[in-house]
């Protein structure tokens, strides 16, 4: 079959909403694509565990601690069945890692936003993985097997992040007036960031054309955005806290939410490296992976004395 | 790009979720030997009560047939229709066959 029969038999598949599975023709740039945003995502969920990993010793109750660790665990969790996910597409682990400690890969770039008290475990709770699950509920039909089954496990397990964190932020807002003041805050800081985490706009938005046409992506950036801002604003008003937006407004016409602008400078800021903890996430990722050398060296060893003893026996 | 900073094999992970259902693949993991990867298939694939029992085998050993040799591959079972029980008549009033 030529490349061109080829391709055809493919976009005729993914038309019929088939999934492609790892084994099968694509294209190199469906795979090249994929590979990226994959991969992006994994490091995400990886880098995720920082900001909140900051605060497991500072947790103000058992409860709480047990929670947020098993929290992060979730998120070390994501990022591997990402990983495994991409992996089928013949990238190795060992690339992955190299391409984020270069910068060629990057993250979600929220979590280059410090968490700067208990409050933010809330925030970031209810709108980062609130804002993520809009995302990935949205992907679970992406078209690659692999990543859309990911995505499926990782829809199950989410929810668990998102209300943990609602619970956080809902606790602090009916506190003493000065958690509540400290909830207002971190959800001041969070709410914009949250809405970045949707990418640019649609008319702005680079890698957007093959990725709705292969179906990788399967709504839009501003479609998502707009979902997810129409769900979170009722929980805010719920428990007493203000979205800081002066342009928001009820649209009754559209039975959705008229909202103001995203401070995009910031956006392309935190993106190109110079957000307030870029170097330090990916320093601390580096790190751990330098310091645990040993421990992989250590395993491979064990691994080959193993082998040779059952070959004596 | 060659890098090795010694991440263990590719490992496949099988589970069986409940007695009685076959064991499904769910995706992989990276271990250096055999305790490892079922360990870390444990941790990984089974932290809400998924699983009572894992297979780990390493990827390198699963033989898989080629997608692009479908049609050849599996055009043996195609046109035997005989195999399936609605190709066979019965006489009209027949019951419970």
């Amino acid at each position: 079959m030529t490349e061109e029969q080829l391709e055809k038999n493919f976009q005729d598949r993914i038309d019929a909403e088939q999934k492609i599975e790892p084994r099968e023709w694509m294209p190199e740039k469906y795979r090249k694509h994929l590979i990226r945003q994959i991969s992006q995502h994994a490091h995400s969920e990886v880098i995720g565990m920082q900001p909140e990993g900051n605060w497991i010793t500072r947790a103000p109750s058992m409860r709480a601690k047990m929670v947020l660790m098993a929290k992060v665990q979730d998120e070390a969790g994501h990022g591997l069945y990402l990983y495994s996910a991409c992996e089928t597409l013949g990238i190795n682990r060992d690339e992955l890692v190299e391409q984020l400690h270069t910068g060629k890969a990057k993250y979600a770039s929220i979590f280059n936003y410090p968490t700067l008290n208990w409050a933010d475990m809330g925030a970031v709770g209810w709108l980062v993985d609130g804002a993520a699950i809009v995302n990935q509920v949205s992907l679970q039909r992406t078209s690659y097997g692999p990543y859309a089954r990911g995505m499926v496990k990782i829809c199950k397990e989410e929810s668990f992040h998102q209300r943990q964190g609602y619970e956080i932020i809902a606790a602090m807002a009916k506190g003493t007036p000065q958690q509540k003041e400290m909830a207002q805050d971190a959800l001041n800081r969070f709410w914009w960031p949250s809405l970045m985490m949707f990418g640019p706009h649609d008319s702005d938005s680079p890698n957007s054309g093959n990725a709705i046409k292969w179906k990788i992506k399967r709504e839009s950036n501003d479609v998502l955005r707009q979902r997810f801002i129409d769900k979170t604003i009722q929980q805010a008003e719920l428990i007493g806290l203000t979205v800081p937006d002066e342009d928001l407004k009820w649209n009754e016409e559209r039975q959705s939410y008229d909202w103001g602008e995203i401070d995009w400078d910031e956006f392309y800021e935190v993106i190109n490296g110079n957000g307030l903890a870029n170097r330090q996430r990916v320093a601390q990722h580096k790190k751990a992976h330098d310091q645990g050398a040993w421990v992989r060296e250590a395993a491979k060893a064990y691994a080959v004395k193993q082998k040779n003893k059952e070959v004596l026996v | 790009m060659s890098v090795d900073n010694n991440q263990g094999e590719l490992w496949e992970v099988f589970i069986q979720s409940k007695n009685n259902l076959p064991y499904k693949h769910v995706g992989s993991v990276h271990a250096t030997d055999k305790e490892m990867a079922l360990q870390n298939a444990r941790d990984l694939y089974t932290r809400r009560g998924e699983g009572r029992g894992i297979w780990v085998v390493p990827s390198q050993y699963i033989v898989a047939s080629d997608p692009q040799e479908n049609a050849e591959f599996f055009d043996p079972s195609e046109d035997k229709i005989y195999r399936h029980p609605t190709f066979y008549v019965m006489p009209e009033g027949s019951k419970n066959i």
